[in-house]
């Protein structure tokens, strides 16, 4: 199960993805970064601290939005990955083409 | 004994007892008209009369209810045949009596003798029958307790036939007593008239003419019999008054003959409430039944109008189905136009009931349809047809006089289209099932041919062996291993992993295999195997899927291993020199993740030279992803232990102790994932 909340701030959109994304909860994750990007974010930061676990197919999300935001010349960084995600992530080599942060200020700074 | 041999030999042998007691008991009257001693005592002809009754009481027991299904009217048509006959040979020494004039033959009281021996005779047929016969219709629907009773009535019969003869003279003074319990005994009897209820309109008209005709018969004989008797004044015949048997017998079959002729009357008016009722129960079971046999939910829908209309008699009748916003109406005697000026002005005048969502019970529209301009139509009611606690359509029934429907009308229509919501419902359960199974072929022919993806054995190249051991979540998954001999001392060994699971994960398995066999062939550097794989996978793979893989090149010339990581997880090696296993880690990106010529340089070759005794270990995270009970990871730490415990063993021997002690770990051998291991040993 996955909750996802969407915050305004300054210009910047949050994703918060709480919880576990597996295959059937990567929709609504999918459903979520699609209307972010529709919405013509150019700002974007996925808050991810609290999100336990993720499948593939929610790296598949992910990565495939890449190509999108870079089409919009928008920016997208993904913090507070915890160890085993980030490992995840390495191991893909998905960390060579996502951007990503420890912790949401951080990710705030970096977009500024 | 065959029942037909019993009912022959009962048969033959009454004839003789009776033709015994004929003769006798002439010869009694003949020695006492003459004032002779007789030689044969007075008490013979009577025995022989109880023994013919008896024969005759088994013959028709036995006839009567060896005849399987046979209806009521059929039972009641035996009776009149046998009726029949008797009263015709009856009437044939009447005609010779009236021939002859009767006042000669009077004089000769043998003759008459032998005349009322023949009539006592038949009315013995006459009664007995008529006893088998009603045996069976007071039995029926028998309850433990009737039958009890109806024993008692016939054993008590059955003494009553010896009663008389028995040599004891005070039981001449309760003859009387016993006639009265016998008489009681078969009143009660004759309340039991269900069988009438059973019969329609018709057959109870067959009905009451049969049993007029058998209480004509029976009076008749009884007639006949007594005034015989009252010519043998003071002369020793076989009186039939004495006999017990008959008498009680005489009583009862009068009493049923009378019941039944009077509730047959009085059921006639009913009769057609009870038809209904009938039909009512048949209109049902069909409407049940049609889930079971019929092809599609129009039928059902056709039965449902067809049925309510026939057992409520509506002039006319609608059924409007609404399937995907799309109304669909079943018409009876009514046009479309008609039903549908019917509902606007239900509409107008806010009269919830007909394609209205809320509305779940049967409801009577009289009032609103008079407000209907020019319609025929004075009564109405509808229904609601529920699926799955949703409407799906309405029942409407129409009538050209007013107040044409009834409370009971009313309850009917809405079993009805309760029960029709029910098989719709089951219907579309069914086709749910039947589609289901079909996937369910579908996946299991899928997995066959996906098992044949995987080499069935991995040949063994001379200087390597190799095990591998694969397992899917679902019937088919997107784990992938393969080998290919490139030429006679290079091979190339690809391991893969399809991001998701289950069927989509399966098909881009396969396409995986299609780039695997043919460009492997080519003999590419790893790199570029994976950037061609890559480029391949880019216009095939949907948006969000990718695939990891790690491409080696196995080159016994050079002992060397070369490879590419495309985002797969990194390959555990044992050194054999060091004695210790370790990961790779080396630079790689998934298949698919990036679409586009600069995927190369996300790859890099890596190269290891191997000796005798290493050790390759592939796998899938499956493996180290699986979660034990507590959510702990097998991880790598614990393959790569397993590994250096069991690194002397063969390839084989390490799988083993690799899958056994993976299952240890998870507690299960369901893992909700695929996972594979593969491992190779060189020489």
């Amino acid at each position: 199960m996955v909750d996802i909340q969407k915050i305004n701030q300054n210009g910047i959109t949050i994703v918060v993805v709480i919880g576990e994304v597996d295959a059937s909860s990567s929709i609504d994750l999918d459903s979520a970064m699609n209307e972010t990007i529709a919405s013509g974010a150019l700002k974007i930061i996925v808050d991810c601290e609290n999100l336990d676990y993720i499948s593939s197919a929610g790296l598949g999300v992910f990565m495939s939005y890449i190509e999108e935001i870079k089409a919009n010349n928008a920016k997208m960084i993904i913090t507070g990955l915890n160890e085993k995600v980030f490992n995840v992530f390495k191991i893909l080599g998905l960390d060579q083409l996502l951007e990503t942060a420890d912790t949401r200020d951080q990710a705030i700074e970096l977009l500024k | 004994m065959s029942h037909k041999v019993i009912t022959k030999l009962s048969a033959f042998f009454a004839v003789i007892a009776w033709l015994f007691m004929a003769f006798t008991d002439l010869t009694v009257i003949f020695s006492y008209s003459n004032n002779l001693a007789p030689e044969i005592s007075q008490q013979v002809p009577v025995i022989a009369f109880n023994v013919f009754l008896l024969l005759l009481f088994i013959y028709f027991k036995i006839k009567i209810e060896r005849a399987e299904n046979v209806n009521f009217i059929d039972l009641l048509w035996r009776v009149f045949v046998t009726g029949l006959v008797t009263t015709i040979v009856s009437l044939f020494f009447r005609m010779i009596n009236v021939m002859i004039g009767e006042s000669a033959l009077a004089q000769y009281i043998i003759y008459q003798e032998f005349v009322y021996v023949v009539n006592l005779g038949l009315l013995s047929i006459v009664l007995v029958s008529c006893f088998s016969v009603f045996r069976k219709l007071i039995l029926y629907q028998k309850s433990k307790a009737l039958i009890t009773f109806w024993r008692l009535f016939q054993s008590l019969l059955l003494v009553g036939l010896v009663y008389n003869v028995l040599p004891f003279t005070f039981l001449n003074q309760f003859s009387q007593y016993y006639l009265i319990v016998l008489g009681l005994m078969g009143l009660f009897l004759s309340v039991n008239i269900k069988w009438v209820a059973y019969l329609n309109f018709k057959q109870k008209w067959k009905g009451i003419l049969l049993v007029a005709l058998a209480l004509f018969y029976l009076i008749y004989f009884v007639w006949v019999v007594t005034i015989h008797s009252g010519n043998f004044e003071g002369v020793p015949f076989v009186d039939f008054q004495e006999n017990i048997f008959l008498i009680a017998l005489i009583i009862f079959v009068f009493i049923y003959i009378i019941f039944s002729l009077l509730v047959l009357l009085f059921n006639l008016p009913t009769s057609s409430v009870f038809e209904q009722k009938l039909e009512e129960v048949g209109n049902f079971q069909k409407l049940s039944q049609s889930i079971q046999t019929e092809q599609s939910e129009e039928r059902v829908y056709d039965i449902l109008l067809e049925s309510s209309v026939s057992t409520v008699f509506a002039d006319a009748a609608w059924l409007e189905i609404n399937q995907s916003d799309n109304i669909t109406y079943y018409t009876y005697q009514i046009e479309e136009k008609e039903v549908l000026a019917i509902k606007d002005a239900l509409l107008s005048n806010k009269a919830k009931g007909v394609s209205d969502q809320g509305q779940d019970k049967t409801r009577n529209l009289d009032l609103i349809l008079k407000k209907v301009k020019g319609s025929r139509f004075r009564s109405l009611i509808v229904a609601p047809i529920v699926v799955k606690n949703e409407q799906i359509g309405v029942l409407g029934l129409l009538k050209e006089v007013t107040d044409g429907f009834n409370k009971e009308m009313k309850k009917i229509v809405s079993t009805f289209s309760n029960q029709a919501g029910i098989s719709i419902e089951n219907f579309r359960l069914l086709s749910e099932a039947l589609e289901n199974e079909r996937y369910k072929e579908e996946l299991k022919i899928a997995k066959r041919v996906q098992s044949s993806l995987l080499p069935k054995d991995i040949k063994i190249q001379g200087d390597y062996e190799m095990v591998a051991y694969s397992r899917s979540a679902a019937e088919v998954g997107g784990d992938y291993y393969d080998t290919l001999a490139i030429n006679e001392h290079s091979s190339a060994l690809i391991i893969g992993d399809v991001s998701g699971k289950g069927t989509s994960a399966a098909f881009h398995m396969s396409q995986m295999k299609g780039i695997f066999q043919s460009l492997s062939q080519l003999g590419l550097e790893p790199n570029v195997f994976l950037d061609k794989a890559n480029n391949a996978l880019a216009k095939c793979l949907d948006k969000s899927s990718f695939i990891t893989a790690t491409y080696f090149i196995i080159d016994s010339k050079k002992n060397t291993l070369r490879f590419s990581r495309a985002g797969h997880c990194p390959t555990l090696y044992f050194d054999s020199k060091k004695g210790i296993s370790s990961y790779f880690s080396t630079k790689g990106m998934g298949l698919g993740m990036l679409r586009n010529n600069n995927y190369i340089n996300f790859v890099e070759v890596n190269e290891v030279n191997y000796h005798p005794d290493d050790i390759l270990i592939l796998y899938t995270d499956g493996i180290t992803e699986a979660q034990n009970r507590k959510g702990d990871e097998y991880g790598y730490d614990r393959l790569k232990e397993i590994v250096d415990f069991n690194a002397k063993k063969s390839p084989e021997e390490i799988k083993n102790a690799l899958i056994e002690d993976f299952f240890a770990f998870t507690g299960t051998e369901f893992i909700n994932d695929d996972y594979t291991v593969v491992i190779l040993k060189f020489k």
